[in-house]
C-alpha cells in the first residue's frame, strides 16, 4: 500500500495539448516507472491529414469525434496501412474542426467505417505516393521499380531511404490524382485486421487530461446553468443576490432564451433555453450557490406531460385506427383466410442516455469571435448552432474536439456548447459550463418511447401471412419527434407477403433524440418479441420458425429498401441466425429450470446480428442474464479485431442495462434525477458476451450500434422461455415478471 | 488553509472544509485525472485513495482527509500494484472511452493491495461501485486477473 515514499513528479502540458509526464521515483529499490513516449516534432504536411518528421516520426490527424468508439484509432489505421508506416511510429492527434480540410465530422449512426473505409485509405497512399515520387527523383528511377515498407522506400537493389529523408522534396510535389491510387489487397495487410489498443490508451492509465472536463486555459473559471426543469419554461423570479452571496460566487445573472429557428429540428437546433448562470472560481462553489436562487418558472404548461397520461392516450389511440404509413399486399384479406389470428400490445418507455462524463464545455471570448472546447459528436453542426444562436458568422467560431467520456447519442444534440458561449460572451472571459448529474438527466434528449398493437395472421401450416402494426409514437409541435421513427427495418415487412403500419401521435413537450442505435433499440423488441409469440402460436421452434420465414424469401426478395438505403440481404441474416444457433447449442443443451434461451435477429447500421441470451429467472422473478452469443456480419473484414470485439460486447452489455430502464414524467419533468434512481448495469451483473464475426464478401460497416438490437428481445425471449411469462412491457421488472406468470397460469 | 499530501507532494489549498476532496484535486490543486461522474456516490468515476484506502472523493470532505495521504490516478505508478494494472489495462485494451477507468483502476489497486489473488466473486465484490457506461467490464475484470497474476490468457467474462 502507498506508504509515505519519497516521489519527484514533473507534469508538464505540451503545445500540441498532449500531457507528458516523466515520473522518477524513488520508491524502495522498486525500478522506475517507463519514462512515457512523448509526442513528435510537428513534421511536414503531406497533406491534411500526415504529417512526417525528420526523424522519421509520423503523425496522423483523426478527423472524427472519440466517443469510445475507437475512431481516432482505426481512422489512423486506415492510412497507417496504405502509407506503409510502422504503427508504432505514428502519434495521433485530433484535427481541427474545419470541413473544407476534412470533410463531415461526426460520431453517428455507425457511419465512420462506411464512410471513411476507402477515402482514409486514399489519404495514405495519396502522401505515399508522393514518397515514391520524391525518392524516384532522388535515384534517377521509375516509381514503380520501388516499393515501400515500414516507412522507408525501397529500391531494386534493396537499398533502403527512410520516409524522414524523402518529405521534404515530397511536400513540394502536386498530390497525385486519386485514380491513379492502387490500394493495398487485403492479403497485404500489416495493420489493418491485427488488433490495436486504443492510441489514448497511455494517458488514459495515467489520468490525463483528455475529456472535455479537464479542458485547461488561462484565467478560467467555471459556471452552471440553471434551467426550468420543464423545457423551456421562462424564469418568473430567482434571488440573485443571494446566489452571488454564496461563498466563491463572482457573478450570477439571467440569460434571455433564444427560440430555436422556426423550420430546425428541436435537437439540432436547440437554441438557448432561458435560465441563471453562476459563475466563480470552482465548480463546486458555483454549483452549491443554486440552492440560495430560490428560482420559480412559469411551467404550468408541463401538467398534461405525465407518463401516466401518455398511457391512457395510447391506449385510446390504439383502440381506433392510425394515419396510414406502409403497405405491402392485402392485409384485411390475408387476415381473413387465417388459420389463427394473434393479437398483441408492446409498450417501451423513454429513457436516457447517461455519458459518465456530464455534459460541459469551455469557451473563450477572442478577437475574432469565440474559440471553444467541447466533447461533442457534431463539432461542426456546434459551431454552426452557436453562431446562429449567438448572431455570429460561423467563422467566427472555431471548435477544438476533445474526447467524449461516452456519446451514445447524447453529444449530437449541442445545447450546451450554446450555453456555453452564451455565458463565456457574458463575462467577457474564459468559462467552463458543467452540468451536474442531475442536469444531465432533467435536460436529456431522451429515447422517446412506444406502443404498438400488432395483429399477425398464421395460415394452416404455420406461415405468417398477414402482419398488421399500429405504432404510437409522439410529436413536438406536431412533427414527428427525433427518434420517434417507426418504419420497419425489423424483420416482418421483408418476410410477410401482406403487412400494414399505421401511426398515431401523442403531443408532447419531452425533448427527444437519437439513444444508441436508436429507432431499432425499440423496434427489435415489440416485432422479435412478437415473432417468438407467433413461433409459438405455429408450435415451432423459434429458431427454426423464423430460419423457415427467411428462407422462404430467398428467391423473392422484398424490394424496399432498408433504412440506410441499403436492400436487406435476407440469405446474410439467416446465415447469421443459423451460426448462433449452431454456437450456443441452440435446442441441444438440457436448462435447469429457471433457466431460458431466448433468439432473436436484427437488421440495422448495415450489420445483420443474430444473438442468443441465456437468462435465468429466480422464484421471485429476479432475473439475470447468464451469457450471449453474437454473430454478426460487417462486412469481409474486421479492421480492427480489438476494438470491434469491444463495441459488440459493449453494445450487447447496454441493452442488457437499458432492459432496466426507464424515465418516467410528472408535471412536463424527468421523475428520476441521478444513478440512484435510474438502474445502471454494474459488474455483478455483466455476463460473458461470446462474439463472432461471420466475415463475407461486402465492404465493411459499423459497429457501434448493430449488436444492440437482438439482445432487448433476445433476454425477454428468453424469459419466456425460463417462465413462460410473455413480457410486453418494458422496462423488465420482476413485478412485470410475476405479473405474466400469473396471466398464464390464470 | 487544509495541508494535503497528494502522491507525495504536499499541497495547501485555500477551501472551505466541507469541500469534497474530488473538486480540491481538480479544480484547486488541477489533477484532472479523478473524474466526477454523480457527486452522490453512486459511480466511482472519482476513486481516489485516501489512507491506503479507495474512496469517493466526491463524498469525502477535503477536512476528512487529514494527514492521511491521497494518491489518485497521476500517482498510481507508485502503488504496489499499481504498474502492473496500468500495463494489465494497457494489454488488454481495456478502455472505450476511458472516462471511468481511472476509478476502476484505483478501486483495483485497493482490491490488489489487500488481496493480491482475488477470487471473481471477491472481483465483484470490490469493483461493483464503479459504473462503466461503456460496459468494458469482460475486460477489467479480465485486467485485473492479469494484473494479479491469476490469467494470463486474457479470458474476458
Ligand atoms: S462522482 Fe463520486 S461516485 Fe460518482
Ligand atoms: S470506458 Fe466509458 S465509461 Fe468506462
Amino acid at each position: 500500500m502507498q506508504t509515505r515514499r519519497q516521489m519527484l513528479f514533473t507534469v508538464g502540458l505540451s503545445a500540441a495539448g498532449a500531457l507528458l509526464v516523466g515520473c522518477n521515483l524513488l520508491n524502495d529499490g522498486k525500478p522506475a516507472a517507463p519514462v512515457r513516449r512523448k509526442a513528435p516534432p510537428a513534421g511536414t504536411p503531406l497533406g491534411d491529414f500526415v504529417a512526417i518528421g525528420r526523424d522519421g516520426s509520423v503523425r496522423l490527424f483523426a478527423k472524427n469525434p472519440e466517443i469510445g468508439q475507437g475512431s481516432k484509432t482505426l481512422l489512423p489505421m486506415l492510412i497507417a496501412e496504405e502509407l506503409d508506416v510502422a504503427w508504432d511510429a505514428v502519434f495521433v492527434e485530433f484535427a481541427a474542426v474545419d470541413a473544407k480540410r476534412f470533410g463531415p465530422q461526426f460520431a453517428g449512426g455507425s457511419m465512420m467505417t462506411p464512410m471513411n473505409w476507402e477515402p482514409m485509405r486514399q489519404v495514405g497512399a495519396a502522401a505515399r505516393a508522393l514518397l515514391v515520387s520524391a525518392a524516384a527523383g532522388r535515384l534517377k528511377v521509375e516509381p514503380s521499380t520501388l516499393r515501400t515498407e515500414a516507412g522507408h522506400v525501397i529500391d531494386a537493389s534493396g537499398k533502403k531511404i527512410p520516409y524522414g529523408e524523402l518529405v521534404a522534396e515530397a511536400a513540394k510535389l502536386p498530390p497525385p490524382d486519386v485514380k491513379s491510387l492502387t490500394l493495398k489487397p487485403k492479403s497485404a495487410y500489416r495493420i489493418l485486421g491485427k488488433p490495436k489498443a486504443g492510441v489514448d490508451t497511455d494517458a488514459i492509465v495515467h489520468g490525463d487530461p483528455l475529456f472535455g472536463i479537464d479542458t485547461e486555459v488561462e484565467g478560467l473559471r467555471y459556471a452552471v446553468y440553471v434551467k426550468a426543469p420543464v423545457y423551456g419554461a421562462p424564469l418568473v423570479s430567482a434571488d440573485l443576490a443571494a446566489a452571488k452571496a454564496m461563498p466563491g460566487v463572482e457573478e450570477v445573472f439571467a440569460l434571455e432564451g433564444v427560440a430555436p429557428p422556426k423550420d430546425g429540428q428541436i435537437g439540432l437546433a436547440p437554441g438557448l433555453a432561458p435560465g441563471v448562470a453562476i459563475v466563480g472560481r470552482n465548480w463546486w462553489q458555483v454549483n452549491r450557490a443554486r440552492e440560495a436562487l430560490n428560482a420559480k418558472w412559469a411551467d404550468g404548461f408541463g401538467a398534461q406531460h405525465d407518463t401516466g397520461i401518455y398511457a391512457a392516450r395510447a391506449a385510446e389511440l390504439l383502440k381506433g385506427r392510425g394515419k396510414p404509413h406502409e403497405r405491402i399486399g392485402n392485409v384485411d384479406a390475408a387476415l381473413g383466410q387465417a388459420a389463427r389470428t394473434v393479437v398483441a400490445v408492446y409498450d417501451a418507455p423513454f429513457i436516457p442516455h447517461l455519458t459518465l462524463e456530464p455534459q460541459n464545455c469551455t469557451a473563450r471570448p477572442t478577437a475574432k469571435g469565440l474559440e471553444i472546447w467541447a466533447p461533442t459528436q457534431f463539432p461542426q453542426d456546434g459551431q454552426a448552432v452557436v453562431a446562429q444562436t449567438l448572431g455570429l458568422k460561423p467563422d467566427q467560431v472555431t471548435v477544438h474536439m476533445r474526447r467524449c467520456g461516452g456519446g451514445f447519442g447524447r453529444r449530437i444534440m449541442n445545447d450546451y456548447m450554446v450555453e456555453a458561449a452564451a455565458i463565456a460572451r457574458h463575462v467577457k472571459g474564459p468559462v467552463k459550463l458543467l452540468w451536474s448529474r442531475e442536469d444531465d438527466v432533467a435536460f436529456d434528449y431522451f429515447r422517446p418511447g412506444n406502443t404498438h398493437r400488432l395483429r399477425a395472421g398464421i395460415d394452416a401450416d404455420g406461415k405468417v401471412i398477414a402482419y398488421d402494426v399500429h405504432g404510437v409514437s409522439y410529436s413536438r409541435g406536431g412533427k414527428l419527434v427525433d427518434g420517434g421513427e417507426l418504419f420497419l427495418n425489423a424483420q416482418p415487412p421483408f418476410l410477410v407477403p401482406n403487412y400494414r403500419l399505421e401511426k398515431s401521435l401523442i403531443e408532447t413537450i419531452v425533448p427527444t433524440g437519437w439513444v444508441r442505435a436508436p429507432i431499432s433499440n425499440t423496434l427489435s423488441f415489440v416485432h422479435e418479441c412478437f415473432w417468438d409469440e407467433l413461433a409459438a402460436a405455429a408450435g415451432k421452434d423459434p429458431l427454426a420458425f423464423r430460419l423457415e420465414h427467411m428462407k422462404a424469401r430467398f428467391d423473392s426478395p422484398v424490394s424496399k429498401p432498408g433504412p440506410e438505403g441499403a436492400p436487406f440481404d435476407v440469405r446474410r441474416m439467416a446465415a447469421v441466425l443459423e451460426l448462433v444457433g449452431k454456437r450456443s447449442g441452440w435446442g441441444a443443451a438440457k436448462r435447469p429450470a429457471g433457466t431460458g434461451m431466448g433468439i432473436a435477429t436484427y437488421f440495422s447500421h448495415l450489420g445483420y446480428f443474430a444473438e442468443v441470451a441465456q437468462v435465468k429467472v429466480a422464484a421471485d422473478g429476479a432475473w439475470r442474464v447468464e451469457k450471449v452469443w453474437v454473430v454478426g456480419d460487417c462486412g469481409s473484414i474486421i479492421l480492427n479485431p480489438s476494438g470491434a470485439n469491444a463495441q459488440v460486447q459493449g453494445a450487447v452489455l447496454d441493452g442488457i442495462s437499458q432492459l432496466r430502464q426507464e424515465i418516467r414524467f410528472e408535471k412536463g419533468r424527468a421523475v428520476q434525477t441521478n444513478f440512484d434512481a435510474v438502474p445502471m448495469l454494474r459488474h455483478s451483473a455483466a455476463p460473458e458476451v461470446d462474439v463472432h464475426f461471420h466475415l463475407t464478401d461486402h465492404p465493411p460497416t459499423g459497429l457501434g450500434e448493430p449488436a444492440l438490437p437482438p439482445i432487448i428481445p433476445a433476454v425477454v425471449n428468453a424469459v419466456y422461455d425460463a417462465t413462460g411469462a410473455r413480457v410486453r412491457t418494458l422496462p423488465l421488472t420482476a413485478e412485470r415478471i410475476q405479473a405474466a406468470r400469473t396471466t398464464r397460469a390464470a | 488553509m487544509v495541508k494535503l499530501l497528494v502522491n507525495g507532494t504536499l499541497r495547501e489549498v485555500d477551501v472551505p472544509g466541507e469541500m469534497p476532496l474530488l473538486w480540491v484535486l481538480r479544480d484547486e490543486i488541477g489533477l484532472k485525472g479523478t473524474k466526477f461522474g454523480c457527486g452522490i456516490a453512486q459511480c466511482g468515476a472519482c476513486t481516489v485513495h485516501v489512507g491506503g484506502q479507495p474512496v469517493r472523493s466526491c463524498s469525502t470532505p477535503v477536512s476528512s482527509v487529514g494527514d492521511k495521504p491521497v494518491v489518485t490516478i497521476e500517482g498510481l505508478s507508485a502503488l504496489e500494484p499499481g504498474s502492473a494494472i496500468q500495463e494489465a489495462w494497457a494489454k488488454l485494451d481495456v478502455a472505450q472511452c476511458g472516462y471511468c477507468q481511472a476509478g476502476q483502476m484505483m478501486s483495483a489497486a485497493g482490491l490488489l493491495a489487500a488481496t493480491p489473488k482475488p477470487s471473481d466473486a471477491e472481483i465483484l465484490a470490490a469493483m461493483d461501485g464503479n459504473l462503466c457506461r461503456c460496459a468494458t467490464y469482460p475486460r477489467i475484470r479480465a485486467a485485473i486477473r492479469l494484473a494479479a497474476g491469476l490469467d494470463s490468457d486474457g479470458r474476458e467474462g
